[in-house]
């Protein structure tokens, strides 16, 4: 099968296109700029609408627009540009509308650096923005990945009539990797709810404001239900080396891909060291990591951050065994080595 | 015998949730005279704000959805964009258009999309029951501008159809007012035109209107509207402020 050479930006875009995606709205932020350049071409050639919007929340609100009449839409950015979306992410889940966010994690607080990171796990798990919701959040780790999941991202959008979250970072955006395509979809599902016009029907509307006491209350525990299901039915995650282990790495995108190579480097040196990749990274795969710490002594955890998806594992590590957590915030790339050396320090052979 | 006055299909049978002699019935119902005479109610897709108006998917018996706070043009943006064929407005209030969102109308008015915004100015917060707006007058009196609004402290008021004539990529705005008989029949036909207008492509309007907040202004129904022509008209001019598809284009 053909392969394609493209950067993460690209190769999201394709798949965002191949899914069916007719509109995107952006605005420029490093280190996602190759985002909106290459869907101003791309959009048109599709017939599809490119818009570069005049703020970050302008994008998140016409990606809203699109959604209300019923089209696959996408919105891109960098950590900052997430945050000013937080708004319109809330009214998405909120009137329950469909809609894909692909975030390129940059260094934070503020407005940071322009370099790779993972510190908005916070922000893509939790919400994000105000109230009582959640967002689908896929974690790739390779070009290809990125491409799969956006592709994927807007089946599981219109399925739950929920915004999806992309969590990739610096380096899955500007790297250059191969990529094979998938079949560009033909039929996309209808959208009864969506606003067309009320031709032939009676008059739809959008709407997240419940005014009247207690209906609120009632949308809220719908949505409950809703996020339940997700959390039972799209759990994603893969493990590594996992048959014969005594201790286990919990890491997601590029920071697990690091991981990968640590524990080849460790497997080599005779540690029995597993590695979990939560691939949602909501819904967490909370049980099967329960499943594999069973098996354990001891727990590392890597991240791009100060420690975030931590907390998610320390919900999961019921046995209350030890976790040891390595972090490199602010844009820190570690390297295997690093990374092996910290699991030789707190002694791996247990 | 021949009905001459009734209930505009565009209109849901519903009761009304806004104040005593607010301007909002009268907007709502001219829109709806209009799109009926239009015979655009089935392809019309209308995008609310926050504010009072956000209810505005209550009465109007078309497709309409919320929108965040000031976002509407963004919205209207990419419904127009997608189904160019439908008819897309915004219906805006001074705190929504003229503050938070001032960017956002701005941006879509220079970008020439061929919706039209329904701007409701009546120079208060109302739903949250009565602050200062971007559109508050000089010594207005409101409940964060309690000794009256001072310009050396909180700024002026904005002018918004002097400013949005200035852009490149607006095609029609005008500002009219509802404080007498005359001045509605001639928001009707301006709403009327700017309808017309996105009909024809010719692109984007802006339609001010003058209105009332009577209970936020403390004032009775009749006052409110006495108020409109004697205070607030003498401060915001109405008239035809560009025309590209008129004479003043």
């Amino acid at each position: 099968m053909k392969r394609n050479l493209l950067t993460g930006c690209e190769a999201s875009a394709e798949g965002a296109i191949h899914a069916g995606c007719k509109f995107y709205a952006g605005y420029p932020i490093t280190p996602q700029n190759r985002y909106p350049e290459y869907m101003s071409k791309r959009m048109p050639e599709v017939g599809g609408i490119f818009i570069q919007a005049e703020s970050e929340i302008s994008a998140i609100n016409m990606v809203f627009g699109a959604a209300v009449c019923g089209f696959r839409a996408l919105t891109s950015s960098s950590s900052p540009g997430i945050s000013l979306k937080q708004e319109g992410i809330s009214y998405l889940a909120g009137c329950e509308l469909p809609a894909v966010i692909v975030n390129m994690n940059r260094g934070g607080p503020g407005l940071g650096d322009v370099t790779p990171s993972q510190s908005d796990y916070f922000q893509a798990t939790r919400g994000g923005g105000h109230g009582d919701y959640r967002t689908i959040v896929y974690a790739p780790w390779n070009v290809q990945e990125l491409y799969d999941f956006t592709y994927m991202a807007f089946d599981i959008a219109d399925k739950y009539r929920n915004p999806v979250l992309i969590l990739a970072d610096g380096i899955i955006a500007q790297i250059l990797e191969p990529v094979k395509f998938r079949k560009p979809k033909k039929k996309l599902p209808v959208k009864k709810w969506a606003l067309t016009g009320c031709k032939g029907r009676k008059p739809n509307s959008i709407k997240s404001l419940f005014l009247t006491p207690g209906i609120l209350e009632k949308h809220n525990w719908k949505l409950y239900k809703k996020y339940k299901k997700i959390e039972e039915k799209e759990v994603k995650y893969e493990m590594y080396f996992c048959n014969d282990i005594e201790s286990l790495i919990v890491s997601f995108g590029t920071c697990a891909r690091i991981c990968y190579e640590t524990v080849k480097i460790a497997r080599e040196e005779g540690i029995k060291i597993g590695l979990f990749r939560p691939i949602t990274l909501w819904p967490f795969p909370y049980k099967q990591l329960e499943n594999l710490i069973k098996k354990i002594k001891k727990i590392y955890v890597v991240e791009m951050n100060l420690g975030q998806m931590i907390d998610d594992v320390k919900i999961a590590n019921r046995k209350n065994l030890p976790i040891y957590f390595y972090g490199r915030p602010g844009g820190g790339v570690p390297t295997p080595e690093e990374i092996y050396n910290f699991i030789k320090k707190n002694g791996s052979n247990i | 015998m021949e009905v001459i006055y009734k209930k505009p299909e565009s209109l849901k049978k519903e009761i009304t949730t806004y104040c005593p002699g607010c301007g909002h019935g009268i907007i709502h119902r001219l829109i709806a005279e209009v799109i009926d005479e239009l015979k655009i109610r089935e392809i019309t897709i209308g995008v609310a704000p926050v504010g009072c108006a956000v209810l505005a998917y209550n009465f109007f018996n078309f497709d309409v959805t919320e929108s965040a706070h000031g976002r509407a043009p963004a919205v209207a943006t990419a419904i127009k964009r997608l189904l160019p064929d439908r008819i897309v407005f915004t219906y805006q209030g001074d705190g929504d258009l003229a503050a938070i969102g001032i960017a956002e109308v701005i941006h879509a008015g220079a970008r020439g999309e061929n919706i039209t915004i329904i701007f409701v100015n009546n120079a208060i917060y109302g739903m949250t029951k009565g602050q200062m707006a971007p559109t508050t007058l000089p010594e207005q009196k409101t409940t964060t501008t309690i000794y009256g609004r001072k310009i050396h402290y909180h700024g002026y008021p904005i002018k918004m159809c002097e400013l949005m004539a200035q852009l490149d990529g607006v095609s029609y705005v005008e500002r009219v007012s509802i404080d007498s008989i005359p001045n509605i029949i001639k928001t009707k036909s301006a709403i009327k035109k700017a309808f017309k207008y996105q009909i024809e492509k010719i692109g984007f309007s802006f339609i001010e209107i003058l209105s009332t907040c009577p209970v936020n202004w403390k004032m009775s129904p009749k006052q409110a509207m006495d108020w409109i022509t004697e205070v607030m008209s003498k401060h915001y001019i109405l008239g035809v402020y560009k025309d590209k598809g008129g004479s003043n284009g």
